[in-house]
């Protein structure tokens, strides 16, 4: 603002007083509330999360099996990971293979449900997001795959196809290589539409109304120009925290793929990332070189995240 | 504009209006697609409640049946029994999960909005960095995170306290992402000067400006938490039996084996019930605090 050089404040004082006085009513109306209200959770945030991920990062460069206290080896960690361990290419392979298929369609089916059931009256649509929410309030829902997907010709999808004559003899779905990646996308994308889900659904009640009148009298004609016209542009900020969710739950994607497929499955066909660091962490105590790994994993989803960001940046208006 | 203008703004707004971008054609293909997936979604929550009424001897049988076909409510008619074997009476493990997710779960919202709108409509020095910090946050693996939390819960004295419950939650990032998100799209500058000049002063201005018109956000972030914290099991730091919640005296019963499968689906239903009280509340509200055009308006 003013600077208040060698003699200005001499021939303006009444001016520059004010001016003080100024910022510093700013600070107390302004910044200082602000802070008071920030405080509270980052205090939280910073003594739960700042410090175990520091002290993680630290851990990373050491070798710990929780009992002896932490051996100091350099960066040994990340040389093992990258040079000696083709686990770790393998888990690398499959996390990103899945991350880009799961991830941007989970994106895509949670933006597009939230804006089809948004068409309807409140009670329906409280109806609908129920449905599509279910398999998230169950919680381990993917169990219902387990039996589906069952490999002797009682599960379901084995009779089904038994029964109309396509298969001959039943297929060992969660054994067979081939199966297990589709599988689990699959399953994956049924059970993603939480989180993203609702808050897109939230965000969209907000889109105002007079940009949807106004859209319609400048000619806008369809649904499909509706939605890239007003409302992708307004949805902008709810869709980056959605993607930042989806980013999150493909590439740490672990659970599904373990209670499914279980650890390590055929051929290491679909053992991704957090499955191996799992099993670092709890079965082999290797607590460092696990912590390397989350390391790893932490800078491949910042990647991806700041790619996002630009992509999304590209339908801003 | 004043804030009173602003409100009877929305309020015009609500009243019906004619949408001029929809087809027929259009709504029937949704109402169709929409409800096929949806049974689909429902298979799971379908299943959980047939097998909870399913007897023994359909429990076993092989093939399995999805649906139930003799149904019985046997296998909640022992949930009693199994309870009374326990040491401390079941009303107190009720008291527990109830009291402190539904305790965490307001004082998580309040912290996380204010949090969020601090950061969305601050303008001190380092906003930004905070905000990144927060995002990044979200991205590093929880799992290594344990082991150094777990020495900062034992530092600080709150294993073994109902405070392990409480405090740790706060610093969940979802909350503040979310809702900073929220209020970036859908509280406009105008309306927080209007309510300054009115006189009123920040914390004034988050409560009875900001919250109301975030309304959607915080029903549903309200959902969220109170699902995450209703069912989390804090393992290995809480041992007193007193302070102990229903996810645990649930994994005691469960741990019946096949024998008591009927009794522990039972259970997971009963279990289901308050997060879906809570969504079903919370998302009538959402639909009343901001209805939108419907295809039948």
């Amino acid at each position: 603002m003013f600077k208040n050089k060698n003699g200005d404040a001499a021939v303006i004082p009444a001016a520059s007083k004010k001016l003080r006085n100024y910022s510093r009513d700013k600070m107390l109306t302004e910044h200082i509330p602000m802070l008071i209200m920030l405080a509270p959770f980052l205090i939280f945030f910073f003594v739960f999360t700042i410090i175990p991920i520091f002290a993680s990062i630290a851990l990373s460069f050491t070798s710990y099996d929780m009992i002896a206290s932490p051996k100091f080896i350099w960066i040994d960690n990340y040389r093992r990971m990258i040079v000696e361990d083709t686990t770790f290419s393998t888990t690398v392979r499959n996390t990103l293979t899945f991350a880009i298929i799961a991830g941007p369609l989970g994106f895509l089916m949670s933006f597009v449900l939230a804006w089809f059931v948004n068409e309807f009256t409140p009670k329906i649509r409280a109806i609908l997001s129920f449905m599509f929410y279910a398999p998230s309030l169950v919680g381990n829902a993917y169990f219902i795959w387990k039996v589906a997907f069952s490999g002797d010709s009682y599960g379901y999808i084995n009779s089904f196809l038994l029964s109309i004559g396509v298969i001959a003899e039943p297929i060992v779905w969660l054994k067979t290589e081939a199966y297990l990646m589709p599988i689990i996308i699959v399953v994956q994308l049924w059970q993603s539409m939480g989180v993203s889900f609702l808050s897109n659904i939230s965000g969209l009640q907000n889109v105002s109304r007079d940009m949807y009148e106004a859209g319609a009298i400048d000619g806008i004609r369809n649904r499909w120009q509706e939605l890239r016209y007003i409302t992708l542009p307004a949805m902008q900020p709810m869709l980056l925290f959605s993607a930042v969710m989806q980013i999150q739950a493909s590439f740490s994607a672990s659970t599904i793929m373990i209670e499914l497929a279980g650890y390590p499955s055929k051929n290491m066909a679909v053992d991704s990332i957090v499955s191996l660091m799992t099993d670092m962490a709890t079965v082999r105590y290797e607590l460092g070189y696990a912590c390397a790994m989350s390391v790893v994993l932490f800078i491949m989803m910042v990647a991806a995240r700041l790619l996002v960001g630009k992509i999304l940046k590209l339908f801003e208006k | 504009m004043t804030i009173k203008q602003y409100f009877q703004d929305k309020r015009a707004k609500k009243s019906a209006v004619k949408r001029y971008t929809r087809s027929t054609a259009g709504n029937i293909a949704l109402v169709l697609f929409l409800v096929a997936g949806g049974l689909f979604s429902l298979l799971p929550l379908i299943y959980c409640v047939s097998t909870s009424f399913k007897p023994l001897d359909e429990l076993l049988i092989f093939p399995p049946r999805f649906l139930v076909h003799r149904p019985t409510i046997g296998n909640y008619a022992i949930l009693p029994d199994l309870m009374a074997s326990l040491r401390v009476p079941l009303s107190r493990y009720i008291v527990n999960s109830v009291g402190i997710s539904f305790f965490t779960t307001v004082v998580y919202i309040l912290v996380a909005l204010m949090a969020a709108y601090s950061i969305s409509k601050g303008t001190f020095k380092g906003r930004n960095a905070i905000f990144w910090t927060v995002q990044f946050a979200l991205m590093f693996n929880a799992y290594t995170l344990a082991v150094p939390q777990y020495l900062i819960f034992s530092k600080l004295g709150l294993i073994d306290t109902y405070w392990i419950y409480i405090l740790p939650p706060m610093a969940s990032t979802m909350g503040v992402f979310l809702g900073k998100q929220y209020i970036e799209g859908n509280v406009p500058d105008a309306l927080l000067e209007a309510a300054k000049i009115d006189g009123a002063n920040q914390f004034k201005v988050f409560w009875s400006i900001v919250m109301p018109t975030i309304k959607p956000i915080w029903l549903t972030l309200l959902l969220f938490t109170f699902r995450d914290i209703w069912s989390a099991v804090p393992s290995g730091k809480i041992f007193s039996e007193e302070l102990k919640i229903l996810p645990q005296v649930v994994t005691q019963i469960t741990a019946g084996g096949t024998a008591r499968a009927g009794s522990a689906m039972a259970v997971t239903v009963i279990m289901m019930i308050p997060p879906i009280i809570v969504f079903l509340v919370s998302q009538s509200s959402v639909a009343e605090s901001m209805s939108s055009a419907g295809i039948k308006e």
